[in-house]
C-alpha cells in the first residue's frame, strides 16, 4: 500500500464539510504554519523538492522565492484551477471533495507570500464546483480561519473564486492572469514574469491546484520528510488522472516509485487493459506531452523500466520518451486508431489557439486540415512530410506553450507511428473500416500465445 | 532617455552597435540599418505594448551577455526583449532564424486572399515586402482559404477582415488615440477577427489612423478605394493650420489632383515624431475631407525611403554597376534570336544608304 498524503481523508463521510474536517485533523498545518515565519515556509517548500503539479515541473519553493517584494505593493497569489488539459481532472477531484485542503493550503501559501487577496480562477466548465469552493470559504471565514487577523497574528487573507468562460488558454499563467482582470485571455509576452509583474502588474505567483494542496502534508511533516518519499528529484506524491481504455478509470494517488506496467496492470490502479485487450499506446501526461507506443512506455531505450515519474517519464527526451506533465494517463487498446485520435487532438488545439501569434493560429488550423484529409483517405505520403515541417516550424516560435503543446503530439504520433500515417494513405478504403492495429509496437507482454 | 542610463553593447550579425539600457533588439538593429534589421509585421514602437505575436522578427541570441555568455535557448522575438551588455545576435546569419522566419511567412500567407492586383495597399503593403524578401514562390497550402464578409466601418474605413494578419495594431490605436476603443478581436484562433461586434461605424477624430498603422490592406481608405495605384502617385509633403492635430502629412497628387491624404511615414512604414518628440497622427478631417490642393502649402516633394514598388523610379542613390558583361562573365551576352537566323530581310551586307525612295522588300531580295 503506498503513502496517500493528499487523498487519504477522501473517504470520511462529510469531509467535504468544515466541522468533518477539523475532526480529521483539519486546519492543523495552519496554526503550525502561521506560528513560522513566511520565510521559514519558503525554506520548507524548498527543502521538500516539491515541483509544479501543473505540467512543467518548475519547483515550487523557487518560483515562491522569485516573487518580487518591493515596498508597499500588494502581492498576489492566483490558485490555477482552470484545468482544461483533455484527460486531466485530478484538480477538480480534489475540490470537490476535499475543498478544505485547498483553502488551507491557499491560507498558507498566502502567508509564505504575503498575499492579502487570494484568487481562484476556476475554468467555466466546472460550474458547480465554485459553489463548493464558496461554500468551503464561507465556512473556513466563520471559524476565523479566514479575514482579519487570522488567529491573532496580524495576517488578513481573502479568497475569491473566479470564473472562467471556457477557454483552454487561460490555464496559460498569464492568460490567467489577463481574463482575472477581465481582459480578453490572451498571453502576455514574457518578460516581466509574473513574479514581477502580475495581476494588476502587481507580483504574483500563480500555482496549479494539487501544488498547493501539496502544501499541507509538507507543513504537517515538515519539508525533509516530505522529500524522503518518492525518488530523486520526483519527491512527494503526485495525482495521476487515468482514463481511456483500462478497467478502472478514475484519480489515483501515487509516490512515484512504481513503474508505468504496475500502475496499469495492478489491480490497486488502472487494473489492466478493458475486456481483455493489448496496450497500443498511452499519453502520460494530459494531451499535450508526446504520446508514447506500448514498448517505449513500459521500457525506455535503454531497457530499463519506465517508472511513474518525472525523469523516468522523460528519458531518452522527446524522441524516445515523454513527460510526466499534468498527470492525465490516457492509455489506448489496440482498437483505438492513432491517426484519428491526433486529428481530435489537433481540432482542440486549432480550437482552442488564441489567435495571438501566427504560427500557431495558422500552423494549429492548417495541421487539423492535412490530418482530416489523412484520416478520411484523402491523404498523400507528402502530406506527413508536410506535417512533420509545420510542427516543428510551430514548436519554440509561440509566444505561450499552446503552440508546443499543438505541435507536440503532432510530431510524436509521426515520429511513432508513422507506418499507420502511410498505412491511412496507401490504403485509403480500407482505413474506413478497419484500424491498423498493434503492429511492432507491442511489447512481449502483449502477444498473445 | 534619462540621464545616466548605461550604455550596452550589443552586436548584431557581427556589427557592434552601443544603445541605452532598455532598448529592444529591433531598435538597436534600426540603429544599424539594411538587412540587419529584422522585419516587423506588429511591432511599432509608436504604439504602446504592441509587439511580440506575428514571430517574423524572431532572432537568435548566440550570447546572452558579458555576465551570463550562455545563449538562449528558443529563437526571441526581437522587438521584446530588451538588450543586454555584449550581447550577440544573429538575424540573416542564423539558418535557424531564417528557416522560421521562411515558415511564419508561410503561415502569415496561407489564409491571405493575395488579391495585391485589386487591393489598394498594394505597393506599400508590408506583406508584400516580407513575402519578397523571406516567402517561396509557391504554396504547399491545398485548403480553401478563410474568408470573411468585407464591412464598412463608417463613412472612411473598409475594413477587409480576410487580409488581415491580426497584429493588433489598430486595436492598440484605437485604445492610446481615443477615449473609447469602438473595434476589438471577436473569437479566437484562425477564426478570430477584428469587428466592431454589432455593426457599428468607427466614429473618432483620430480613428483614421488605423489605415496607416495596417501593415496589410485589412483596413483601407474609403475615399481613396479603387482611384489609383500608391505608385503612379507622386508623395508631396503638406501642412495646414488644423484645430485638432499637427497638421503635418503627405498628399499623394496626380497632377494637381489628391488623391489621398496620409501621415508621413518613416523608412520603417512608421508614423514620424514631430520635433517635440510626439507622434505625427493626423485627425479625420486633414485625412479625409480636405482633398483640395487649395488646402494645403506644399513643402514639396518627399522622399519615399520604402524599399517597397512606389519607390521604383526615383533611382535615389541607386548604384549602377561599372563592371561589363564581359569582364564578369568571362563572354559576350548571347542573343537567344539572331535576327539573320530566321529572315532575310536586312541583310548585312547589303548598303541601306544606296536604295532609292523607301525601301520597298523587294530591294531586299536578289
Amino acid at each position: 500500500m503506498s503513502v496517500k498524503l493528499l487523498l487519504d481523508k477522501a473517504n470520511i463521510e462529510g469531509i467535504r464539510y468544515y466541522d468533518a474536517w477539523r475532526k480529521n485533523g483539519g486546519y492543523a498545518a495552519v496554526e503550525k504554519a502561521l506560528k513560522m515565519t513566511p520565510e521559514a515556509i519558503v525554506d520548507e517548500v524548498k527543502k521538500s523538492g516539491l515541483r509544479g503539479r501543473g505540467g512543467a515541473g518548475f519547483p515550487t519553493g523557487l518560483k515562491w522565492s522569485f516573487i518580487a517584494k518591493p515596498e508597499g505593493v500588494p502581492r498576489h497569489l492566483v490558485c490555477n484551477a482552470d484545468e482544461s488539459e483533455p484527460g486531466t481532472f485530478k484538480d477538480r477531484y480534489l475540490m470537490e471533495f476535499l475543498p478544505h485542503l485547498l483553502i488551507e493550503g491557499l491560507i498558507i501559501s498566502s502567508f509564505a507570500l504575503g498575499s492579502n487577496v487570494t484568487y481562484i480562477y476556476i475554468r467555466g466548465e466546472y460550474a458547480w464546483i465554485p459553489d463548493i469552493l464558496e461554500q468551503a470559504i464561507a465556512e473556513a471565514k466563520a471559524a476565523g480561519w479566514l479575514g482579519r487577523n487570522i488567529l491573532g497574528t496580524g495576517f488578513d487573507c481573502e479568497i475569491y473564486v473566479q470564473r472562467g468562460a471556457g477557454a483552454y488558454i487561460c490555464g496559460e499563467e498569464t492568460a490567467l492572469i489577463e481574463s482575472l482582470e477581465g481582459k480578453r485571455g490572451n498571453p502576455r509576452i514574457k518578460p516581466p514574469f509574473p513574479a514581477i509583474k502580475g495581476v494588476w502588474d502587481r507580483p504574483t505567483v500563480v500555482n496549479n491546484v494539487e501544488t498547493l494542496t501539496a502544501v499541507v502534508p509538507i507543513i504537517n511533516m515538515g519539508g525533509e520528510e516530505y522529500a524522503k518519499i518518492g525518488v530523486g528529484k520526483s519527491t512527494g506524491t503526485k495525482l495521476i488522472s487515468a482514463c481511456g481504455n483500462i478497467n478502472k478509470p478514475g484519480v489515483y494517488e501515487i509516490d512515484m516509485t512504481i513503474s508505468v506496467e504496475e500502475f496499469i496492470y495492478s489491480d490497486e490502479y488502472c487494473g489492466g487493459i478493458a475486456n481483455g485487450k493489448r496496450l497500443k499506446a498511452c499519453i502520460p501526461g494530459g494531451s499535450s506531452v508526446p504520446i508514447l507506443p506500448a514498448n517505449l512506455l513500459l521500457k525506455t531505450a535503454k531497457g530499463e523500466t519506465r517508472m511513474m515519474n518525472y525523469e523516468s517519464l522523460s528519458d531518452g527526451g522527446f524522441a524516445t520518451g515523454s513527460m510526466l506533465g499534468s498527470g492525465g494517463f490516457i492509455v489506448f487498446d489496440e482498437d483505438q486508431c492513432v491517426v484519428r485520435h491526433t486529428l481530435t487532438l489537433a481540432r482542440f488545439y486549432r480550437h482552442e489557439s488564441c489567435g495571438q501569434c501566427s504560427p500557431c493560429r495558422e500552423g494549429t488550423g492548417w495541421m487539423e486540415k492535412i490530418l482530416k484529409n489523412i484520416e478520411f483517405g484523402k491523404g498523400k505520403l507528402s502530406d506527413i512530410d508536410l506535417l512533420w515541417d509545420i510542427q516543428r516550424r510551430i514548436e519554440g516560435n509561440t509566444i505561450c506553450p499552446l503552440g508546443d503543446a499543438a505541435a507536440w503530439p503532432v510530431a510524436a504520433a509521426i515520429r511513432h507511428f508513422r507506418d499507420e500515417f502511410e498505412w491511412h494513405v496507401l490504403n485509403p478504403q480500407e482505413s474506413q473500416v478497419r484500424n491498423y492495429g498493434l503492429a511492432h509496437y507491442a511489447d512481449e507482454r502483449n502477444v498473445v500465445a | 532617455m534619462a540621464e545616466g542610463t548605461p550604455l550596452f553593447k550589443v552586436t548584431i550579425d557581427g556589427r557592434t552597435v552601443e544603445v541605452p539600457a532598455g532598448t529592444t533588439i529591433l531598435q538597436a538593429a534600426r540603429k544599424i540599418g539594411g538587412e540587419v534589421t529584422p522585419p516587423a509585421m506588429c511591432y511599432y514602437s509608436k504604439l504602446q505594448g504592441s509587439g511580440g505575436k506575428c514571430r517574423t522578427c524572431l532572432v537568435e541570441v548566440s550570447k546572452g551577455s558579458d555576465k551570463d555568455p550562455r545563449p538562449m535557448p528558443k529563437l526571441v522575438a526581437s522587438c521584446r526583449t530588451t538588450v543586454m551588455d555584449g550581447m550577440e545576435v544573429k538575424n540573416v546569419t542564423s539558418e535557424k532564424v531564417l528557416d522560421a522566419r521562411a515558415g511564419v511567412v508561410e503561415f502569415l500567407l496561407i489564409n491571405h486572399p493575395l488579391d495585391c492586383p485589386v487591393c489598394d495597399q498594394a505597393g506599400e503593403c508590408h506583406l508584400q515586402d516580407l513575402s519578397y524578401e523571406h516567402g517561396k514562390a509557391d504554396t504547399r497550402y491545398e485548403f480553401q482559404r478563410r474568408v470573411f464578409e468585407k464591412h464598412s466601418l463608417g463613412p472612411y474605413i473598409q475594413l477587409h477582415m480576410t487580409r488581415c494578419i491580426l497584429c493588433y495594431r489598430c486595436v492598440y490605436t484605437a485604445d492610446q488615440l481615443t477615449n473609447k476603443r469602438q473595434h476589438g478581436i471577436l473569437d479566437r484562433g484562425d477564426h478570430a477577427e477584428i469587428a466592431t461586434y454589432i455593426e457599428k461605424s468607427l466614429e473618432n477624430d483620430f480613428i483614421g489612423n488605423v489605415i496607416d498603422v495596417c501593415p496589410v490592406g485589412a483596413l483601407t481608405d474609403r475615399t481613396f478605394r479603387f482611384k489609383n495605384r500608391v505608385w503612379f502617385l507622386k508623395p508631396m509633403n503638406a501642412h495646414r493650420e488644423c484645430p485638432n492635430c499637427c497638421g503635418k502629412v503627405t498628399l499623394w497628387n496626380r497632377g494637381d489632383e489628391v488623391f489621398r491624404v496620409t501621415a508621413r511615414k518613416d523608412e520603417w512604414g512608421e508614423i514620424e515624431d514631430l520635433p517635440d518628440g510626439k507622434t505625427a497622427w493626423i485627425c479625420n478631417e486633414c485625412r479625409f475631407e480636405k482633398k483640395k490642393t487649395s488646402d494645403w502649402v506644399i513643402e514639396g516633394p518627399r522622399e519615399i525611403n520604402r524599399h517597397s514598388v512606389i519607390s521604383q523610379g526615383h533611382y535615389v542613390n541607386a548604384v549602377v554597376p561599372n563592371e561589363t558583361f564581359p569582364e564578369v562573365m568571362g563572354r559576350e551576352p548571347r542573343i537567344k534570336l539572331q535576327i539573320h537566323d530566321v529572315s532575310e530581310v536586312n541583310e548585312p551586307d547589303r548598303n541601306i544608304s544606296l536604295i532609292e525612295g523607301p525601301a520597298h522588300s523587294d530591294d531586299f531580295k536578289d
